[in-house]
């Protein structure tokens, strides 16, 4: 089977400083990647790195995509990149303040991956509004509401339906229970479960909580000062762990 | 003579003008970005206009300027006696008579020809910039022809008022590939931005000049299921009875009465010379104060 | 029944480094050796701390191993992709575990279903299953709708139970299937081990109520043996 994303040697540095370093792995379609490690570890810049967010500095990054089969993302034009961000894949950022357009309606929020790649039918794209807003658990009459009338756990509902919409296969997800309730956190990690495998989502986590990786993801790597130290399967890695930092990452967490 | 150089202008900044109009027109609907001068009259009253007119003008053109459909509001009276004095060009309110016409938000209601230079005055010149305020995201959304945004709008119009609330400055795509603002015309004249004529738009603040070729192709943007209509309204002009003009609406007593009359003053008293009557002609001769500068 | 083994062990070694106590190595097995048949129950028993968790979980690929062999199926888990393991977990290896880990907020009734849906059994179907598994097991109708991490112990063990037979497994890993259950509860959960067998599948199992031990296993496979340090 082909993997859906290969990551090959990817480096990145601000100036003297590594950002991360010679990171590579394969992600193949249905899989959940998470990516832990404390702050500056580097989790952020890969995620944005593999995202096009950021230019990494070597290396590639080659996604299987549907027309032409796997292409470095890296060699693309910008043109095609921005398309690929439309459409195969999506970005879940940690605010969601970030992820939305907040003058914008809940519906038309949703409804704009769907007109930015032609839909033009009103009624339709407000259907489709409709149904995404019910699959992630938002009343269908909030959809003329602004995103500020929201609640924190309801805008990044909202931004996964408006990640979602399009049908990508790769998510990026930076952070996506951080700053929410606990509660919330976990009607939100649900909801992702159950998307991931309903629309056969291949996804990249990253966060530092290593409770949500647990839940969320199939496979972890731990990150530290910009390198992968430790890498598996995640209940393996959380709880085998064969590198020391990993080992000390695990037995810090506090218990409830 | 004046002490001007013709159309007040010099050589080179008319010449600049005229590359940045060619290019314009070699591809209609982008904003070719122009070196904007200062001019006699502060922004936002035309100067954008002023420097394409100026940059078009020969010593044998006919010159009409309008302003809301009307020669004789006070900034057309301005702006036509500023040519007449740093060009010397002969100036008209005809529409047909005319070869260059400078016009702020409105056209002409007589079908023009292939003949005639249109200019408009445009205050924004990005029909994105009220949904995307950053110059950099807007520059790539045309160059990738990212318009997703421009129909995100006409969804909230929709969604908020039951139909599309935008009656002004209603974007439109040119030749199936750049969206445009084609400055603050009413909906109404959208269909009329196809046409024999040569249309230049001119933004002196936002330093852009835009072209549509003749006979470019125009499409106003709307959905399937709500369809763009040219609409207007529901009266006929109560000097000339014309009902497929486009009207200004004139509160004329204390009571609310008021009247309908023709925003195009030239196109109004054509009809009236010609003996077409309005609801109100009967009452005695109405006039408009129109002056009529040959 | 019998055959080609479905679970084979060879040579399996491990050792736990700890590299924030000084790099202490603390050898946990060394040489196992094992083999499931189809149809076939075997139980791992030795004293505690002896390694019988700590077997089940490298078979499942939640431990790593030194060095050595685990064949399930067609697949060595010892060397197995990650990809890999996940596919033998979802198709063709259950565990259950002596704790319930679950999403919070998720019914009982999801929980249970959860190994089918993600083998893209219709939801209708796999809540239909779940039904019938937990019915059996004694958790009330009312339950059903609630998060099992509001449960007694019993009661999730039951859950539990429920869901690691929701799908007919190949293979089986039961640690402590019986722990904390009542009479009742115990038989149902005997008789399920049984089906299982009865359709062909290979269980791996640690029972410390002997009497439920030699009723559904036809083996016993000390792990003493393995334990470097504690071999007679």
């Amino acid at each position: 089977m082909t993997p859906l994303l290969q990551v090959k040697g990817l480096t990145k540095r601000y100036g003297a400083r590594i950002g991360c370093q010679d990171v590579s792995f394969d992600l193949y379609p249905g899989e959940v990647m998470g990516i832990v490690g404390e702050s500056g570890s580097g989790k952020s810049t890969l995620l944005n790195c593999l995202a096009g967010h950021l230019e990494a500095d070597s290396g590639a990054v080659v996604f299987d995509t549907r027309a032409d089969g796997p292409r470095d993302v890296r060699a693309m034009s910008e043109p095609e990149r921005r398309m690929l961000a439309r459409t195969d894949w999506a970005f879940v950022h940690q605010n969601p303040r970030d992820g939305l357009r907040m003058g914008v309606s809940a519906g038309g929020n949703v409804g704009e991956r769907l007109m930015a790649v032609g839909a033009r039918h009103y009624g339709n794209i407000r259907g489709q509004a409709l149904d995404w807003l019910d699959r992630v658990e938002i009343a269908g009459d909030r959809i003329d509401d602004r995103p500020t009338a929201f609640s924190g756990g309801m805008q990044q509902r909202l931004q996964i339906a408006r990640n979602l919409v399009t049908g990508p296969r790769l998510v990026f997800m930076d952070e996506p229970t951080g700053g929410l309730d606990v509660s919330v956190q976990a009607r939100l990690l649900d909801l992702l479960r159950g998307l991931v495998r309903e629309m056969g989502l291949s996804a990249v986590i990253v966060t530092h909580d290593l409770a949500v990786v647990r839940l969320l993801a199939h496979r972890l790597m731990v990150m530290k000062s910009g390198h992968v130290v430790e890498a598996g399967l995640t209940d393996q890695v959380l709880d085998d762990p064969q590198h020391g930092y990993t080992q000390l990452l695990v037995s810090s967490v506090l218990q409830a | 003579m004046s002490d001007y150089n013709f159309a007040y202008l010099d050589e080179q900044t008319k010449r600049m003008i005229r590359r940045a109009i060619l290019k314009a027109l070699a591809v209609p609907g982008y904003q070719v970005p122009f070196a904007s001068r200062e001019m006699p009259m502060p922004y936002g009253w035309g100067t954008g206009g002023v420097q394409v007119s100026a940059a078009c003008l020969v010593p044998e053109d006919r010159l009409k300027v309008i302003d809301q459909g009307a020669d004789d509001t006070t900034n057309a009276v301005s702006i036509r006696r500023f040519f007449e004095r740093t060009a010397g060009v002969a100036t008209t309110g005809r529409t047909r008579d005319a070869t260059l016409i400078q016009t702020r938000h409105r056209i002409p209601e007589e079908p023009l020809t292939r003949d005639q230079i249109l200019v408009y005055q445009v205050p924004i010149p990005e029909p994105l910039r009220f949904l995307e305020p950053r110059e950099t995201e807007t520059r790539k959304m045309h160059s990738l022809e990212e318009y997703g945004l421009v129909h995100v709008k006409l969804y909230e119009d929709i969604a908020r008022h039951g139909q599309i609330a935008t009656s002004y400055a209603y974007p439109v795509k040119v030749e199936g590939r750049y969206v445009m603002d084609p400055s603050p015309i009413p909906k109404f004249d959208n269909p009329k931005l196809e046409s024999a004529a040569v249309q230049l738009f001119g933004a002196g603040r936002e330093q852009r000049i835009y072209a549509l070729p003749p006979h470019c192709k125009v499409v106003s943007l709307d959905f399937e299921d709500h369809p763009f209509e040219a609409s207007k309204a529901d009266h006929a002009c109560d000097l000339c009875g014309s009902a497929t003009s486009y009207l200004d609406e004139v509160i004329v007593d204390d009571a609310g009465g008021r009247m309908f009359v023709c925003s195009d003053t030239d196109y109004c008293e054509t009809r009236r010379d010609a003996g077409h009557l309005g609801r109100l002609s009967a009452s005695g001769p109405v006039t408009t104060g129109q002056e009529d500068a040959a | 029944m019998g055959g080609v083994a479905m679970i084979e062990i060879s040579g399996l070694c491990k050792n736990f480094v700890l590299h924030n106590q000084g790099g202490a190595v603390i050898p946990v097995m060394r040489d196992a050796v094992l083999s499931v048949a189809p149809g076939e129950c075997v139980a791992l028993v030795g004293a505690s701390g002896a390694g019988k968790s700590t077997l089940m979980r490298m078979i499942y690929g939640n431990y790593l191993a030194e060095s050595g062999v685990i064949r399930v199926g067609d697949l060595d888990v010892a060397q197995a992709a990650p990809r890999e393991v996940i596919a033998l977990r979802r198709e063709t290896l259950g565990y259950v575990s002596q704790f319930l880990r679950v999403v919070p907020r998720v019914p009982t009734l999801d929980v249970v279903a959860e190994p089918l849906l993600s083998l893209g059994v219709a939801r209708p179907d796999a809540l239909d299953r779940a039904r019938d598994l937990l019915g059996r097991l004694n958790i009330p109708e009312r339950l059903w709708t609630l998060s099992p991490t509001t449960f007694s112990g019993g009661e999730q063990q039951r859950v539990n139970i429920a869901r690691g037979f929701a799908h007919a497994y190949p293979a089986l890993l039961l640690d402590e299937p019986t722990a904390s259950l009542d009479a009742a509860n115990r038989e149902v959960v005997l008789t399920l081990i049984e089906e299982a067998k009865a359709r062909g599948a290979a269980i791996l199992g640690i029972f410390h109520d002997e009497a439920a031990r030699d009723r559904v296993c036809d083996r016993v496979v000390d792990v003493t043996r393995f334990t470097p340090g504690l071999a007679a």
